[in-house]
């Protein structure tokens, strides 16, 4: 029986093109709308918990300059406050495992015939261990090699991708802003940051050789960054003001006198961040629950009609025997068809967006079986619950009347 | 019926009314459709039941159709008392006991020739070949073995009645109930169909109750019912004088 009730509640659809696609437009929009942000918060929710991965989560930033100097705020890592020795002050003190000095400079790098803009940076040893990130071709360089100002860099995939190609770096020479590197490593791949910038875009040298070497020399000793690895996720807020107080005192700061300096709590970055993309997903979930009830009741309207238009049909059909169960049965096929199609074009019209939106946005979209048949589910509901009224509807019709229609 | 251990036991006519009356509860108050009619048609019988409009014969076709139900009264279908059926027994006898056959044969314009035979058999539950099978032979003996896949709009109205008819045996019904099914052919094709439900009850037995107001269709019966203010007013062989309404004495 179902088979060929399946055959006419197509040949229904058929026969009316428009008006079942139009009644669909509801259910395929509110599907795509679905699907889209799905793939979307799928792809962010990865982008970020990569992203903390790689950034090691139990890091503190401290940038030179304040976000409020002087009465007007400036970008944090302006100025020239933070120096060398602050280092050392923040290495002893309690909870924090290693601080990182860096400096970073852009710069066009060249190898050969091949020249490449990329960014230099240049730290100490420590870098390593705070970022959680090491060489997996080659070695990282020594304290002595940092001190003694040795030209010899690491290089991230991708410069190393751009300088060399297929040959093999390791062992030749870089040149940057005149100065010749030899290539000691290769560090291994990290991938995007946030907002897609590239991390593997990179060259490391020692501090010393950097400060030397590529800065101007007004900021010898300054340095743009200090990287600082904590003990424990726990320890970061008493260890960030610990380090204020010692930059302030070291500083030389008047008790009142704003900061020269910012400590950056990663963690409330990728927390703000997470935030604000799982409130684009709530927005983008309403839009397509909204589009999917205003679907299903556009289903809804039209099965109405369509019953009825057929009311003489559907007296036909009792005269010749269909219970009211067949009957209702007939027209409730015909809802979940009209949902159940809407939903196949709005997953097909998701999926294109997705992959839209990842090229456009520059990460990774996903869209997962599992949202999928959460779609074709949801649809199938809906089908089914706004199907119910009008098909009950054509099931009551008493047959003397609908076939005196 | 207990049976008599000698003889066959008597099979149960067709269809048995007695005393049924309808009532219709309108704003206006309410109508009596059907003042007590009772009557019995045996297997094998081709009978008319006739009346001018408003006398309650529709009334009376669709209560012998399993359709409505009567107000006060015993309708026995087979020997069962329909009232004791559920909603989808009634349904089930419409769909094989009764094979319904309409004035403005009523096919679905969306199905086929072949679709349209094989709808009844879709909703006693059997498979497509079967059904698609059973079709095709009921097609082959209305004689449109070669429409099968004309749709109702492609048929001229013999066709599409002829089309209602092999429907209507789709599921070899007990009972044949055509509701003027004259009334949109014309003369000829009307002949044509008439000599189907002939051939149908003199070769197969198959019991037909037409429902008319054409004394030409009822002449071509062995039985006339005739109804007047929703009672009944003649039962007997088609006489002239019951075509044409003249009678006067109740048999």
């Amino acid at each position: 029986m179902i088979d060929a009730m399946l055959a006419e509640a197509w040949s229904a659809l058929i026969a009316n093109r428009l008006r079942s696609a139009l009644t669909m437009l509801g259910m395929i929009i509110g599907v795509a709308a679905v699907i889209l942000m799905l793939a979307i918060g799928g792809g962010v929710q990865k982008q970020v918990s990569s992203a903390i991965s790689g950034l090691g989560s139990n890091l503190l930033i401290i940038t030179a300059g304040s976000s409020k100097q002087g009465g007007f705020a400036s970008g944090a890592g302006t100025g020239a406050t933070l120096r060398l020795d602050d280092v050392d002050a923040i290495a002893h003190l309690k909870s924090v495992v290693a601080a990182a000095p860096t400096t970073q400079i852009p710069v066009q790098a060249v190898a050969g015939a091949a020249n490449w803009a990329t960014t230099v940076v240049g730290t100490t040893p420590a870098y390593f261990i705070v970022n959680d990130w090491r060489p997996d071709t080659g070695r990282a360089f020594s304290e002595m090699e940092d001190r003694a100002a040795g030209r010899v860099a690491i290089l991230g995939h991708t410069a190393a991708d751009k300088l060399f190609g297929a040959n093999d770096p390791m062992g030749a020479s870089v040149r940057v802003k005149g100065t010749s590197f030899t290539v000691i490593g290769i560090m291994a791949t990290r991938g995007q940051g946030f907002g897609g910038v590239d991390r593997d875009d990179v060259i490391i040298v020692p501090l010393t050789t950097a400060l030397r070497q590529l800065q101007g020399n007004a900021f010898r000793r300054s340095i743009r960054s200090i990287s600082v690895g904590i003990d424990d996720a726990d320890n970061l807020a008493p260890a960030s003001e610990r380090i204020a107080a010692v930059l302030r005192r070291v500083h030389h700061l008047e008790p009142g006198a704003p900061d020269d300096f910012t400590v950056n709590n990663l963690t409330a970055v990728t927390d703000t961040l997470s935030s604000t993309t799982a409130a684009i997903s709530l927005l983008l979930a309403a839009i397509g629950s909204i589009s999917l009830i205003v679907g299903g009741i556009g289903i809804m309207n039209i099965m109405l009609v369509s019953v009825t238009e057929r009311t003489r049909e559907i007296g036909i059909r009792m005269a010749i025997g269909a219970s009211r169960a067949a009957v209702r049965l007939q027209f409730l096929l015909e809802a979940l068809m009209l949902s159940l199609l809407g939903c196949g074009i709005g997953v097909g019209l998701g999926t294109g967006l997705a992959t839209a939106a990842s090229g456009a946005i520059g990460f990774d979209t996903s869209v997962t079986v599992s949202a999928v048949v959460t779609a074709f589910a949801v649809s199938a509901s809906i089908g089914i619950f706004f199907g119910w009224y009008p098909a009950t509807r054509a099931a009551k019709l008493s047959p003397i009347e609908a076939l005196r229609s | 019926m207990t049976g008599n251990p000698i003889l066959a036991p008597i099979p149960a006519p067709v269809l048995a009314l007695s005393d049924v009356v309808k009532d219709y509860v309108g704003e206006a108050g309410t109508f009596r459709a059907l003042h007590g009619v009772s009557m019995t048609v045996a297997h094998g019988e081709l009978m008319a039941i006739m009346g001018p409009s408003g006398s309650g014969k529709s009334t009376l076709m669709n209560i012998i159709g399993c359709l409505d139900s009567p107000t006060t009264g015993i309708y026995r279908f087979e020997g069962t008392d329909t009232a004791s059926l559920s909603e989808r027994a009634l349904a089930r006898m419409r769909n094989s006991g009764i094979g319904f056959i309409f004035q403005s044969f009523n096919l679905l314009p969306r199905l086929s020739a072949l679709g349209n035979v094989a709808l009844p058999l879709v909703y006693s539950g059997l498979g497509k070949a079967e059904r698609e099978a059973k079709a095709q032979a009921l097609l082959a003996k209305v004689g449109l073995a070669d429409k099968q896949r004309s749709r109702p709009a492609q048929l001229s109205g013999g066709q599409q009645q002829r089309v209602a008819v092999a429907r209507a045996l789709a599921n070899a019904p007990k009972l044949l109930l055509a509701d003027e099914p004259t009334g949109a052919l014309d003369t000829k094709t009307g002949a044509e169909v008439l000599g189907l439900f002939k051939s149908l009850n003199r070769e197969q037995r198959v019991t037909v109750v037409i429902v008319t107001h054409d004394p030409e269709v009822a002449r071509a019966t062995d039985r006339v019912v005739r109804i007047q203010d929703g009672r009944v007013f003649y039962d007997g062989p088609p006489t002239e004088a019951a075509l044409y309404g003249h009678a006067e004495v109740a048999a």
